[in-house]
């Protein structure tokens, strides 16, 4: 095992994935010369060329499209949006494109890209430069939609949404570029659709993704103090979503909390709720709860930012509450 | 719509007339289909809505002459001319707007998504404009892949208005990309002159994005093909090139449309222009009798009517085929990526 960044996993995955594949190609602003507006693609125009690593004007709508279009064409594009607040610029390219070209052209032809994109707020970036938008993605049939929540997982997921044939909508979390993880010696890949659990606990599940599993990790920690020994299962694809394995967590604690920085309302949490309310109705002994953020913009203010985000003792009360 | 300035059309060559013979065949092959689809909708076998390319047929025509199989367009949703023109498969062509499921597109995309990825025809589309980013992301690629091909992008003089189509002038430029635009300028956009949509023109775009630009008269398939012919070649070796094609939209937006917008003596006078009419008279003055006229129109007849019958007495498309087509390699029988248990 050793130990990586958040940040240097997803360089390390476009690294290798280009490094296997030379119809691999990054595109986006500030991707090239720059090295990415976080530092993403950093060192990979010097290593496979700036026809490879492309820079391209603050053009997102067309730099989307033009990743639909080179899917189409024999590439395997990687297209990043600077913020995810900004993916409101390539709604067609995503929605009416990508998502549907497989299906409306009888099954002809895939398209193999993917769209990094990093969301989530805690940097006082603001309304515009903040918001968690994915379950607008996962509502798109057509569309994959992943977001890990720690360095592993980054670089797993990252390896097969670049091999997946579909689109896919990739997820990074602003707030974790700098954290630190373990990583197997040997990267492997993490395929699309698969949950990881990653505390067993026999009293509660909590399902969360992104920078919200930590935050329900910091609350089981906080519940096994008072003898609440919660399982926390980190979701890392949200479009397929293993129910599977929260089915199985749930048939194990039979209850249940969901946990997002997402605005709550019609959100991702609204889904998997719902469906463990229908197929693990059975295995239910108190209310399912969501814990998400309020149906507000992303503030500005740290006081107010913080009381936006979806914090452990949140977590910890709507545990309580549902174990009550 | 002010008079387009027509260059004159280069030499054809001895082979001139054979030439514009196998363009003339195209023009009708795109006419009779389409009027073929006009009374089968009027009767209520073509389902949704078709846009009818009648009377722009020369660009189709024109441009695609110059292509190769190699060569890839992205489409309008007035596109069903680009794609006969590309060479797709006719009895997919019908059975798709028949919604059958020997469709190209298995009866899922109808008019406006006809696509034949084996003929380089990415797609027509339901989104004005959108077109154009799909061919500036396969120019990308074909450059990419080092493999000679260039894309084009078809898009109307409705398209000039919307945000996309500077964003990809400005790349296609920048970038010096295989990439040719074409733009059929029929004066309309829906229900509305194009003057009363644009406060610029597409030369005077051209030339602040320092693309070359040619307008020309675009219902001349001879001038089309000439002048497509010599962009294209220039576009594979030095960039960005555009065609605006000065056309006719005869058929309303969308077919049922009655046009009462229009000026009666403006429909009246598109006659005149008429693409079919215009290649038929240079025919007859390159000395080419009736009768290779009246033999195309035989067989063209007698191919749609074989895909029209074709497509009639083919299945209706399977629902649980389209869900697995949602994803790649979902499957048949296997459950879908959400919502079954």
């Amino acid at each position: 095992m050793a130990e990586m960044r958040y940040l240097r996993a997803i360089n390390q995955a476009l690294a290798d994935a280009m490094a296997a594949d030379p119809s691999v190609i990054l595109i986006g602003e500030d991707v090239s010369e720059a090295g990415g507006a976080f530092g993403a693609s950093r060192g990979l125009r010097e290593r496979f060329g700036a026809e490879r690593v492309i820079d391209t004007p603050i053009s997102e709508a067309a730099l989307a499209g033009a990743a639909v279009g080179a899917a189409l064409s024999g590439l395997r594009p990687v297209a990043e949006i600077m913020f995810m607040d900004f993916t409101t610029l390539v709604m067609d390219a995503l929605v009416n494109q990508a998502a549907k070209a497989r299906f409306m052209f009888g099954g002809q032809r895939s398209v193999p890209m993917v769209l990094r994109t990093p969301h989530g707020g805690g940097l006082g970036a603001g309304p515009q430069h903040s918001q968690c938008l994915e379950a607008w993605f996962a509502h798109v049939p057509g569309l994959k939609v992943v977001c890990p929540s720690d360095p592993a997982s980054a670089y797993g997921l990252l390896r097969a949404a670049i091999a997946d044939p579909d689109p896919v909508v990739f997820i990074e979390h602003k707030a974790l570029y700098a954290m630190k993880g373990e990583v197997p010696d040997d990267l492997p890949v993490i395929p699309l659709g698969q949950a990881g659990i990653l505390r067993h606990g026999r009293d509660v599940s909590i399902v969360a993704y992104g920078a919200a599993v930590h935050t329900a990790l910091t609350a089981a920690t906080q519940l096994a103090g008072e003898g609440i020994e919660a399982e926390v299962v980190d979701l890392r694809s949200i479009q397929p979503w293993d129910e599977e394995t929260v089915l199985a967590s749930l048939s194990r604690t039979h209850h249940l909390v969901v946990v997002h920085e997402a605005v709550e309302a019609f959100g991702v949490g609204a889904e998997i709720v719902a469906r463990m309310a229908d197929i693990g109705f059975d295995e239910l002994d108190g209310p399912i709860l969501r814990v998400a953020a309020p149906f507000m913009p992303v503030p500005f203010s740290k006081g107010l930012e913080t009381a936006y985000l979806p914090s452990p003792e949140r977590v910890a009360a709507a545990v309580r509450r549902t174990l009550a | 719509m002010s008079e387009p300035t027509t260059p004159a059309a280069p030499s054809t060559g001895h082979n001139a007339a054979a030439e514009l013979l196998a363009l003339y065949r195209s023009l009708v092959l795109i006419r009779r289909c389409e009027e073929r689809l006009s009374t089968m909708f009027a009767d209520g076998e073509v389902p949704g809505f078709i846009h009818l390319s009648i009377g722009q047929e020369a660009v189709s025509a024109g441009v695609m002459a110059a292509l190769t199989p190699q060569d890839t367009i992205a489409s309008t949703h007035r596109g069903h001319g680009h794609a006969i023109a590309k060479g797709l498969s006719l009895d997919g062509f019908f059975a798709e707007l028949l919604a059958r499921d020997t469709g190209l597109c298995r009866g899922r995309g109808g008019s406006m998504h006809v696509a034949d990825m084996s003929v380089g025809m990415l797609g027509a589309n339901g989104i004005v404009g959108a077109g154009l980013s799909i061919a500036l992301g396969s120019a990308l690629a074909h450059r990419t892949l080092k493999n000679d091909a260039i894309a084009v992008a078809f898009f109307g003089d409705g398209a000039l208005a919307e945000g996309l189509m500077h964003e990809c002038l400005n790349m296609a430029a920048l970038w010096k990309l295989p990439l040719l635009f074409v733009c059929e300028n029929n004066g309309w956009g829906e229900f509305l002159p194009t003057s009363k949509q644009l406060s610029f023109s597409l030369e005077g775009l051209a030339a602040a994005y320092g693309i070359p630009h040619v307008a020309i008269d675009g219902n001349d398939v001879a001038v089309v093909a000439a002048h497509a012919a010599r962009l294209v070649a220039e576009v594979r070796s030095e960039g960005p090139r555009i065609l605006e094609c000065q056309t006719t939209r005869v058929r309303g937006h969308f077919e049922g449309d009655a046009q009462k917008y229009r000026d009666p003596d403006e429909l009246a006078a598109l006659s005149e222009r008429d693409p079919l009419g215009i290649a038929a008279g240079q025919l007859a003055a390159m000395g080419v009798g009736e009768t290779a006229l009246s033999d195309i129109a035989t067989e063209i007849a007698a191919r749609i009517e074989a895909a029209v019958a074709a497509a009639r007495a083919a299945p209706a498309p399977l629902f649980e085929a389209a869900m697995a087509d949602v994803y790649t390699g979902a499957g048949i029988g296997q459950p879908a990526m959400q919502g079954d248990a």
